[in-house]
């Protein structure tokens, strides 16, 4: 277990590593073979009535004039060390590790990451938790019931869960429960769990409870569709036979081999989620890593979105990792030699 | 300075560089300071008159912002609404009076005594500073502070975002910036002299007669030096006005508190009633928009107007239509004729443009009668000087002439019309609109548009606005969209006319390359009486018409929404057609 285990997380840095670099050439090699020159680079970062004389020099500020694997190679340095960055009166450090430093905003960006991702990690999880109970629960009972008006309720709901976007759904539950009834917090607020976990919970329940709709609906069908083909099986036939209890033939020896493929989804869906739940936190305001990533766009911040885009690679990779392990926790037919 | 989102990219200028991008404001007349007020919710009762007015103090202003700042430092600012709210926090040495209607287009003194003291010509300005006024922590501001913020914000490569007024005017003798200055006290500029605590000096390099305008931007904001802590100085500006920073959360909140230091008797400008100002960052728009209406939010700050949906609601509800304001703006939306792309060099052929345009179907694109009005020439009406012509009827074919479009272009040799490409920024739907019905109005006369567009991030720097790229890519016609940093004809055309700025690349001025406009731009800049000056911006307006060089499309509008519970609201023309938040206040 622990050999499997080392060789996943070996594996997972080399990727990274790949992701890095990968990142790396998308943002500042493209733009070259697209004709780019190092000033077209640094004319983002000047203000729109810089003449040619100040964008060079920006530009070599930047050090977008040095060669690729010289900008790489400064990029992958400031990871493990930090760095240390020149913005005209003062020299600004980038603590490690630094995945570069915004003159949009003059910050670097690994604090601004460390400080929207309790955001986006309150919004995933609790948003997960409420999925996979409501959405595995309707899924096994619709499984169940087959042809039941619960069952066809729950599908149909859940129909419209898949269907319906997130910027839809969430402003126009802001709409009703948050202005027109006042029951739930309004857009944008969001208040640290360490300093009331009370009001956390409750400026965070409308986006939770919007975003687990569009999941719930999703596993809720994964499920009664994986539970129907389950509970056909011989072996379910075998342990009725044998006497076994209803609930413990469903619960463990139906639904157990069920939530192998959910859970590989589920990996992949916190694992993207971790990485900024953009419509999410872009609907309802929240200041997480997503909107943080749109922001950037927006602004054209590069460091800021190779930043997100490493950090989104991570969790993705981090998840897919901690899923492949918990395959031997759910199906004992998982080898990990 | 900007609106945004729609930010018209600018770019830099040379011999008169002025960035300039969208702005506006109202044009309707009406009193102010102790004039006309308006207590009846009705459709624009906040153009031209004060709505809800008040005195009464207390209460938290809750402010959203779709985005965020360019920089909440006075040195580095230029979105239009951040001039507006700079003044909450800080004060500069002129601005534009807290009133509604005409009287708004008038500077008064704020910082300074009175307005500046022009001699040597319009070479040299002088101010004296009130006494009286503190910073935030009880030291008083003296005429060093106002140097030295002037002086820092010469320096680009620290701050870029903001105006480029005083690097352009001032006689710098080189002088870059005090982070290089030798100088012990860092005030080393001989442009600006302080002889004593209270007098400050401008000399600039050339006359100009505008002058007060300068003295009227944020970085004209004092700066303590002791304080100044560079790019992140943003984080906490020093007050000088009646609000501080309590907190800044970079990207996400701030809230400002009363200023302890502010004395009202050193400031009769500003009226101060909230207790406090929270402002929300980067909130989702329509977000806003419900939040308004829903009352759980007074002030929408970046001042660009609801969203189309909510528009549409606005506009069909009159419960809710009375609560909003169409406001004109001192912009123009237009199409740049460019004369480097034959058939374009043959005025024939640009006045067929001018004439086969359906101008209905371009200001249809812009979002009908709310977006704005048919322009029939380029000064939007509410700049000073502005006069009511149309050479090409515009008014009365809003259709368009394709009668005569067909005998322009027997007259430039292409009786069965021609084809040319038509540039526009991508991200821009009204943009795309715009090209598309330009396509099927030019149509009729046989002009063919292949349609180009641009990502609106270069679009000047690497696309529209290089010459080279333009002619090489046979671009004839480009959209565009133009506002003053403040109503005035300099500020407005200086940029789009003027030939001389016109450089290899970064270019706002996509087609009008006329000798005599530039002569009577120097006039202007140099003529010190207002109604001569006005005349010139009016006579300038007509010759670039005559020349069939640009395409007027629409004066924009916008609608904002001033909910029940905000008092003292009211469209402030002088700022550019946002609500005046130096005077606001909110029902507790």
């Amino acid at each position: 277990m622990i050999t499997f285990i080392i060789r996943r997380l070996i594996a997972a840095v080399l990727l990274l590593f790949v992701v890095s670099v990968v990142t790396f050439s998308i943002f500042f090699l493209v733009p070259r073979l697209a004709g780019a020159s190092a000033d077209d680079l640094a004319s983002r970062y000047v203000g729109k009535t810089a003449g040619a004389e100040q964008i060079h020099e920006t530009a070599e500020k930047l050090g977008f004039t040095d060669s690729l694997p010289v900008q790489y190679g400064r990029f992958a340095k400031g990871l493990v060390a930090g760095a240390d960055y020149n913005t005209g009166p003062t020299i600004e450090h980038c603590p490690a590790p630094c995945f570069g430093y915004s003159f949009i905003t003059q910050n670097p960006v690994w604090p601004d990451l460390l400080d929207r991702l309790p955001v986006t990690l309150s919004l995933a999880v609790g948003a997960a938790i409420i999925w996979l109970l409501t959405g595995v629960t309707i899924g096994v009972i619709s499984a169940l019931r087959k042809g039941s008006f619960f069952d066809r309720a729950a599908m149909g709901i859940a129909l419209g869960g898949v269907s319906l976007p997130i910027f839809f759904t969430g402003l126009l539950s802001l709409s009703i429960f948050s202005y027109k009834l006042g029951l739930t917090a309004s857009g944008g607020s969001y208040t640290a769990f360490a300093d009331n976990p009370a009001t956390w919970a409750y400026d965070l329940i409308l986006p939770w409870i919007t975003l687990a709709f569009l999941y719930a609906a999703l596993y809720a069908r994964l499920t009664r569709a994986g539970m129907l083909e389950t509970m056909h099986e011989d072996y379910i036939r075998t342990a009725r036979a044998k006497g076994l209890p209803e609930r413990r033939v469903v619960l463990k020896h139906g639904l157990r081999p069920t939530l192998t493929p959910i859970l590989t989804i589920f990996g992949l869906d916190l694992g993207l989620l971790l990485g900024g739940a953009v419509l999410t936190e872009s609907t309802f305001s929240l200041p997480g890593i997503g909107k943080y990533a749109v922001d950037a766009i927006t602004n054209n911040d590069l460091p800021k979105v190779l930043g997100v885009t490493i950090v989104a690679a991570f969790f993705i990779i981090f998840a897919n990792l901690v899923v492949d392990i918990l395959y031997a926790v759910v199906d004992p037919r998982v080898r990990l030699s | 300075m900007k609106r945004r989102p729609a930010v018209a990219a600018a770019a830099a200028g040379t011999a008169l560089t002025l960035a300039l991008t969208a702005c506006g404001g109202g044009t309707t007349t009406g009193g102010g300071g102790g004039g006309e007020n308006a207590t009846t919710a009705t459709f624009n009762a906040g153009i031209g008159k004060v709505f809800n007015p008040s005195t009464t103090k207390g209460g938290t202003l809750r402010v959203a912002n779709t985005g965020d700042w360019d920089s909440l430092d006075p040195a580095d600012m230029y979105y239009g609404y951040a001039w507006d709210f700079v003044r909450l926090y800080g004060r500069s040495l002129v601005m534009f009076a807290p009133e509604p209607g005409q009287p708004g287009l008038k500077l008064i003194p704020d910082l300074a005594e009175s307005l500046g003291v022009a001699s040597d010509g319009a070479k040299t300005w002088t101010y004296k500073i009130r006494s009286g006024v503190k910073f935030e922590d009880g030291t008083p501001v003296t005429s060093k502070d106002v140097k030295y913020g002037v002086e820092r914000s010469l320096d680009k490569d620290v701050f870029p975002n903001g105006p480029t007024y005083f690097n352009d005017f001032l006689d710098l003798q080189n002088y870059t910036s005090p982070y290089k200055d030798p100088t012990p006290d860092k005030l080393g500029l001989k442009a600006i002299e302080t002889p004593d605590d209270q007098t400050i000096v401008f000399k600039l390099n050339k006359p100009f007669s505008g002058f007060d305008y300068f003295a009227m931007l944020p970085p004209s904001i004092p700066v303590p030096r002791a304080k100044d802590t560079g790019t992140k100085y943003k984080e906490h500006v020093v007050s000088t006005g009646p609000y501080m920073f309590e907190s800044n959360q970079l990207g996400k909140k701030f809230v400002l508190v009363r200023n302890p230091n502010w004395d009202p008797a050193a400031d009769p400008n500003r009226k101060a009633l909230p207790d406090r100002i929270e402002v929300s960052l980067n909130v989702n728009a329509d977000d806003i928009d419900n939040r308004l209406i829903a009352g759980d939010l007074d002030l929408d700050v970046a001042g660009t107007g609801v969203q189309p949906a909510t528009q549409g609601r606005i506009l069909a509800d009159p419960n809710l239509k009375k609560y909003a304001d169409s406001a004109p703006l001192a912009r123009l939306w237009f199409t740049a004729i460019n004369p480097d792309v034959a058939p374009f060099d043959n005025i024939h052929c640009r006045k067929a443009v001018m004439y086969a345009t359906d101008h209905t179907g371009f200001q249809n694109a812009f979002g009908g009668p709310p977006g704005g009005d048919i322009a029939t020439s380029l000064l939007p009406p509410l700049i000073p000087g502005a006069e009511k012509f149309d050479l090409y009827n515009f008014g009365s074919k809003p259709e368009g002439d394709t009668d005569t479009a067909k005998q322009e272009l027997q007259q430039c040799g292409q009786p069965s019309g021609f084809s040319t490409n038509m540039s526009y920024r991508s991200e821009r739907p009204k943009e795309k609109a715009e090209a598309e019905s330009l396509q099927q109005s030019l149509s009729r006369v046989g002009i063919k548009l292949t349609l180009k567009p641009y990502p609106q991030g270069d679009y000047f720097k690497l696309y529209a606005g290089k010459p080279d790229f333009a002619k090489k890519n046979g671009l004839g016609l480009m959209a565009h969209g133009w506002g003053a940093d403040w109503p005035d004809g300099f500020g407005f055309l200086a940029q789009i006319v003027d030939s001389r700025v016109i450089r290899a690349a970064g270019n706002t001025n996509l087609s009008v390359k006329i000798p005599e406009v530039d002569s009577m731009l120097d006039k202007a800049v140099q003529t010190l009486d207002n109604a001569e000056r006005e005349k010139l911006w009016a006579q300038i307006d007509r010759r670039v018409m005559e020349e069939a060089v640009i395409l007027p499309g629409v004066w924009a509008r916008v609608l904002l929404y001033r909910p029940p519970s905000l008092t003292n609201v009211f469209v402030n023309e002088g700022l550019g057609g946002y609500y005046d938040h130096s005077t606001l206040g909110v029902k507790k």
